[in-house]
């Protein structure tokens, strides 16, 4: 397989995982309700355990000596690869939890997609990710379910999040050169077909939760290439600080 | 220089005596975490598989320790610890006597993966009733959900089915 769309590919979908697992860690110790806090670390977790899957074998593959630890620490943020969407920042909850029900729909798929993957280690990867992503999905679902059928208040909160933040979903399924050279090497999913799932999945769970798939067409991307919305240099600047201020430094 | 080597029976003796650091009653080989154990041909290296159980689980690195610890203890000099993802770790390699001990510990045992999603609801570890609750999907640990019982109204740790 070509090593550059093969490292390129893997890193995209480390660096989405690094910085959804950061933003959410953000929130440890601050949930609006301890059972969230507990569940949003988890996540957490999880997509941090996969953002080092992805990063390692990224690293192997440009065989120039980055290691997770320096893909994660020491690239500036026109140097990752991650989709808008899971930079933006976690606002009420409303936001955080449309946020992580958009991309759990859309990551689920993918790692599913990837499971068959001929490339081994993406699919071992896949494999293991899926079951954890599943799970994800399920709790995200049901909590727009909550939200969106709830109170007038949770309802006026979550239609707002859907609005704000759907114009970073158009990104997700747009296919570039890598995309097409990892379908074409049978080492990807292609994005064109995994989109009328994504959009079946919302439309049944905003039907039930009475919300609105938002009108407006008008997608913003970048991410996919280095350019990024102002918020992923903040991130960066907090996650990176140790290592910037001490450089080496380890536990 | 060691002049026998341990078989790799009595290697899987040695680390069915690591407890998980998070859950001490259950083992690293009750949990299924270690793949395999096998020399190389010359048995001047050891291979000892590992896989996660949920990807981000903090214990993996403590357990990796544990097992460097235990085989150096055992004078094995040259230990190559492999991580291995696929197939994807399951709670179905958790046997019955594993089950039964965690249960005795307070924690609902996970049910078999090819039971109904509605019949998967543990039951009290506590009194043994059926009638229990979701309270949180997460608890202390990845593999834990957090569970109220309907009867005897105790809350308590179920060990999540995967």
């Amino acid at each position: 397989m070509a090593a550059g769309a093969l490292f390129e590919y893997v890193l995209r979908l480390g660096d989405n995982c690094l910085i959804l697992s950061q933003r959410l860690s953000e929130l440890c110790g601050h949930g609006p309700v301890l059972e969230e806090d507990i569940a949003i670390a988890n996540i957490a977790l999880d997509l941090l355990g996969h953002a080092r899957f992805w990063l390692s074998y990224a690293g192997e593959i440009e065989g120039e000596g980055r290691d997770e630890d320096k893909l994660a620490f020491l690239r500036d943020a026109g140097d990752f690869r991650n989709v808008l969407l899971v930079e933006q920042p976690n606002g009420d909850y409303a936001m955080t939890v449309a946020r992580q029900f958009f991309f759990d729909a859309w990551y689920f798929h993918i790692l599913r997609g990837l499971k068959n993957s001929v490339d081994a280690r993406v699919a071992s990867i896949a494999e293991k990710a899926f079951k954890e992503v599943t799970y994800h999905l399920e709790r995200s679902t049901d909590w727009m379910l909550r939200m969106g059928d709830g109170t007038e208040e949770s309802h006026r909160r979550m239609q707002a999040a859907v609005n704000d933040l759907w114009m970073y979903t158009g990104e997700l399924f747009e296919m570039d050169e890598v995309d097409r050279e990892m379908v074409e090497l049978g080492g990807g999913v292609d994005l064109a077909n995994l989109h009328p799932l994504w959009t079946e999945h919302i439309a049944r769970t905003f039907a039930e939760a009475t919300l609105e798939i938002p009108e407006s067409k008008w997608m913003q991307r970048g991410g996919k290439r280095g350019v990024h919305t102002e918020k992923l240099g903040y991130l960066l600047a907090e996650m990176q600080f140790l290592q910037r201020a001490y450089p080496g430094a380890q536990w | 220089m060691v002049a026998t080597h341990p078989s790799a029976a009595e290697v899987w003796a040695w680390l069915g005596e690591i407890a998980d650091p998070e859950i001490p009653v259950l083992s690293i080989l009750d949990l299924g975490i270690v793949r395999q154990v096998a020399w190389n041909p010359n048995r001047d290296e050891l291979t000892i598989g590992i896989t996660p159980t949920y990807s981000g689980c903090p214990a993996m690195d403590v357990i990796a320790e544990e097992i460097r610890r235990c085989s150096k203890e055992h004078g094995i000099e040259n230990l190559r610890l492999l991580t291995q993802l696929s197939p994807a770790w399951t709670t179905d390699w958790m046997t019955d006597d594993a089950k039964a001990r965690l249960r005795e510990y307070g924690i609902a045992p996970p049910a078999s993966s090819l039971v109904q999603i509605e019949a998967a609801r543990p039951a009290c570890p506590r009194c043994g009733s059926a009638e229990t609750q979701v309270v949180s999907r997460y608890g202390s640990t990845p593999c834990q959900a957090l569970y109220r019982c309907l009867s005897c109204l105790e809350p308590f740790n179920a060990f999540k089915r995967h």
